[in-house]
């Protein structure tokens, strides 16, 4: 085994003017360096606009320049800092604001060449990646309409997706073509897909393999390092290579999530029913946005949230900086809308004199009724909304005033905010699975669906053992993903693992179900229509002591004279959808999603007014899932996504200085939420309103336990204080400004009250 | 300089050849190839690498290889006898206390540590002990249920 070790550039934006790695080839076990010239290929998969390495120019501090390989990791490491790299250096832009002038420097000189996906509008000669934008109705007619007006900015910085396990890839160039890749991603067809489309590879000479995977959350789909370290084998003689990330390269290196601005105006009437909405998206996607595009899509055509509102306008920018690159992360592009919505509709309540929670129960949108804003009319069974704010205000007991705090300086209070998710998706993203019966009717299926935490897989194995009257354990998912040997599925991303590959093994098992029943329906002399799969056995119904065991027929039937009939039992069921559609690309207007999961968060927190300090006490989270086919799996969902939520909501961000280098790329200066910050409680109701069309009538969760987590503790803030927190992360310095900054009476207050307790302490000491 | 040092694994005395510059780390997963312990963050903040080192819990990236000559070693591998879980084990997978499962050998050791140590813990103490080790997926509530749960067993153990 070769290893691998980038070499990165130093500064944010400059052209190469000479690479010398003559010193770094003398150090022992040095195999070869290579630089993005020797691979001049595009690769991605939505906007198409990434290099393999730099070629010609950088784009950020940190953008791979050359890749040294060598017999040992330690002697890679050694030569990468004898790599002489000379730059001419170009100006650079850090702010998306500031890239988006006529005047900035370009990032991308040659976007018109790029091969990117047809839902995309990248604008070549600027800086704007993709350019997203939707209207319906007549927004400018509804702010004349409206009584109240609200408008706010909106921030939040970009975070680090903190997998535990970091990027790795191995990597075997075979001298007959075939390139073998065994890797930590969330998915192996876009591996592939990507692979063959820029390198030219046939597909099926690419075996991509994956085990099991250290957490992924958006952070390991889409663009990898495979075509990279495929190339690096093949320049190697044909041998294995290895890429293993450092921490400090996931926060400097690796795609992360974007940056992002929200500027919002908001037109009510004095009813409280929302009319009008113009908002514009600015995502800071850094150097190379080939997922992020996708992001800013998802982010303009969820500006609605659960809400009808009937004249919006979005216009959402996907916009190059000389920073490190974005992608998806959980949640994708959601938790950005609704930081901005959620909080509107809490500022909107207040100026109107209208609960928080009535405000929303006034504009919920309406399955069956309403219009989402991209025009699609939500199915009847898309979701109970009301049901899901109605269980929310219950949980968290909304009309009951929290407990006074014993130290008057702090203060109680409760927040909410309501979320809805689908997952982004091509329209013809497919879904495929294969289930073949062994001898002892034990089933193997064979899925490509994502392993990496979320425990889908145990999600789908229930349906198959439930599916044949099975034991779990007689239901077998290989803990690889495997192109060669996996039935194709998209991706296992956007919460849809369980309802698309769901659906494609319901009808495998169908598929198999009739292969059965075809043959017990001439052993038994029975109609098929009369047969039922009960406890492994193939029984008449009404008469159980007529049966057949499932061993005896799986492979096929064989009668006393040695007759047979029937055959090996190989099961297979597609998913497709068939009504989503590519949007409107002026209007924004299709229909973007498989399914909506509605929800909301609600929290009870104490709010530290001299410190800034939150502290949560209680998280409550509703979900309308559809069917829950396994609680504790959702349970998980809920406790794991709050704390990212959380997480995100209270800590995290990754600082970059005035040349573009991240100050805190590792685990003590980028603060993860520690098992000693979780709040006391997180509770989760669910509301199941069937979906006809989904596997038992499920919905997909994962992501959407995150999304509400922030806006609800800063609405919580606001409902208390009338302090607006429009930045995250809500970290003691953030707020304690923000305190000082709006509220002066209210901190000057609590720091007397704080001087007073203290005197009094004095006395009686 | 090459040394030649001697620990016991998991019960097991091994020799092996070592750098001065070689942290314990990587000379367990890449030399001993034991994998329970991972790798995440190599500087001491994520915990994952934590070992059990002469009865102390400590982060093996932050150990030279070469100090700890002679040591007994215990990783997630030693715990369970015979292919059977450990009591402790069990509760975690009864209770979902790992999703990606990256973390859990770090947790389940550190957690079986802390309930020899003290078999009645409050979530307070439990929090105290584990704070150290980190999980993106959010496991932490159902990680302190499961070592309540099995609290049982050590508590028998003890008696």
């Amino acid at each position: 085994m070769l290893y691998a070790k980038l070499v990165t550039s130093t500064v944010p934006h400059a052209k190469i003017k000479r690479i010398d790695f003559s010193k770094a080839l003398q150090i022992p076990g040095v195999v070869k360096v290579v630089t993005g010239k020797d691979f001049p290929y595009r690769v991605g998969m939505y906007a198409g606009d990434r290099d393999l390495l730099a070629i010609d120019k950088v784009r950020w501090v940190g953008h791979p320049v050359a890749a040294v390989i060598a017999e040992s990791l330690e002697s890679a490491e050694k030569a990468v800092d004898l790599v002489d790299i000379e730059y001419e250096e170009l100006p650079a832009v850090f702010d998306p604001l500031e890239a988006l002038k006529h005047d900035a420097p370009l990032i991308h000189e040659k976007m018109e060449e790029y091969r990117h996906s047809p839902a995309f509008k990248p604008i070549p000669g600027t800086n704007i990646a993709n350019k997203f934008t939707l209207v319906k109705g007549d927004v400018e007619r509804g702010f004349r309409e409206a009584d109240v007006i609200i408008e706010e900015q909106f921030y939040i910085p970009h975070v680090s997706h903190c997998y535990m396990e970091v990027q790795n890839v191995v990597a075997h160039y075979h001298l007959d073509g075939t390139v073998e890749i065994w890797t930590s991603w969330q998915n192996v067809a876009p591996i592939r897909q990507i692979m063959a489309l820029s390198l030219g590879i046939p597909h099926n000479k690419i075996i991509v393999r994956i085990p099991y995977v250290g957490g992924g959350f958006g952070g390991k789909a889409g663009l990898g390092w495979e075509a990279l370290v495929a190339v690096l084998s093949k320049e190697a003689g044909f041998r294995p290579v290895k890429l293993v990330l450092s921490r400090r390269e996931q926060f400097t290196v690796a795609a992360v999530r974007e940056g992002f601005y929200g500027f919002a105006k908001a037109g009510f009437k004095k009813d409280g029913k929302f009319i009008a909405y113009d908002v514009k998206f600015i995502l800071d996607a850094g150097a190379y946005a080939d997922y992020t595009v996708n992001v800013g899509r998802a982010v303009g055509y969820s500006a609605d949230g659960s809400y009808d509102i009937p004249n919006i306008r979005v216009e959402s920018l996907t916009v190059y900086t000389n920073k490190i690159p974005t992608t998806a992360l959980r949640g994708f592009g959601y938790p950005e809308s609704h930081w901005v919505l959620e909080q509107i509709m809490d500022r909107a309540a207040e100026k109107i004199g209208l609960d928080p929670a009535e405000i929303r129960r006034i504009n919920l949108v309406k399955p069956g009724i309403s219009e989402t804003c991209t025009g699609e009319r939500l199915r009847e069974d898309a979701g109970n909304p009301e049901k899901v704010l109605q269980t929310l205000l219950e949980e968290i007991e909304w009309n009951v005033p929290p407990e006074k705090p014993g130290e008057p300086w702090k203060i109680r209070s409760k927040g909410l905010a309501l979320f809805v998710k689908g997952p982004a998706q091509p329209p013809n993203a497919a879904a495929s699975a294969i289930l073949k019966f062994n001898e002892d009717a034990s089933v193997d299926l064979l899925i490509a669906t994502g392993n990496f935490g979320q425990g889908t897989i145990t999600g789908l194995i229930q349906i198959v053992a439930e599916e044949f009257g099975l034991p779990l354990e007689k239901i077998r998912v290989d803990y690889i993903r495997d192109t060669h040997k996996s039935a194709y599925t998209w991706q296992t991303v956007g919460s849809r693992g369980l309802f698309t590959d769901g659906i494609a093994i319901l009808r495998a098992i169908e598929d198999a179900k009739k292969q059965i029943f075809r043959v017990a329906s001439e052993v038994l002399r029975c109609p098929e229509d009369h047969l039922e799969l009960v406890n492994g056995e193939v029984r008449v119904k009404g008469k159980p002591w007529e049966k057949i065991p499932l061993q005896d027929i799986v492979m096929g039937y064989t009668y006393p004279n040695g007759n047979s009939i029937g055959g090996p039992v190989i099961g297979r069921g597609v998913f497709m959808s068939t009504h989503t559609t590519y949007l409107d690309p002026e209007t924004g207007q299709g229909n973007p999603t498989i399914f909506h999961t509605f929800g909301g968060a609600a929290v009870d927190v104490e709010i530290d007014l001299l410190t800034g300090e939150i502290k949560v006490l209680k998280i409550v989270q509703v979900l309308d899932l559809g069917r829950v086919i396994n609680p504790l799996l959702v349970k998980q969902q809920v406790n794991g996504g709050s704390l990212m939520g959380l997480s995100i909501g209270s800590y995290e961000q990754i600082k970059f200085d005035e040349r573009g280098w991240v100050v805190n790329p590792n685990f003590t200066n980028y603060y993860l939420i520690r098992i000693k910050d979780i709040p006391k409680e997180v509770v989760w109701k669910a509301v199941e309103t069937a979906q006809s069309d989904g596997p038992y009538g499920a919905r997909g969760v994962g992501e959407l336990t995150m999304i509400g987590i922030a806006p609800a503790i800063a609405n919580a803030i606001y409902r208390a204080t009338k302090v607006k927190i429009n930045q995250l992360p809500m970290n003691p310095e953030n707020l304690w400004k923000a305190f000082k900054e709006q509220r002066p009476d209210l901190f000057d207050e609590a720091l007397k009250m704080f001087i007073e307790s203290k005197k009094l302490v004095e006395v009686r000491a | 300089m090459v040394h030649k040092i001697t620990l016991t694994v998991n019960g097991y005395k091994r020799t092996v050849e070592v750098k001065d510059n070689e942290l314990l780390l990587d000379v367990l997963r890449d030399k001993l190839k034991i994998k329970g312990l991972k790798a995440a963050c190599w500087r001491g903040e994520c915990g994952l690498c934590t070992v059990l080192l002469n009865g102390k819990l400590v982060k093996s990236c932050l150990v030279l290889a070469v100090e700890v000559d002679g040591s007994e070693i215990v990783t997630v591998e030693g715990l369970s006898r015979d292919g059977e879980l450990t009591e402790l084990q069990k509760a975690f997978i009864e209770h979902g206390a790992l999703q990606c499962g990256f973390c859990t050998p770090a947790f389940v050791l550190a957690s079986h540590q802390l309930l020899l140590e003290n078999p009645n813990p409050t979530d307070e103490e439990i929090k105290e002990k584990l704070s150290g080790i980190l999980c993106r997926c959010g496991t932490y509530y159902e990680i302190i249920e499961a070592i309540k749960s099995a609290s049982n067993f050590y508590r028998k153990k003890q008696r």
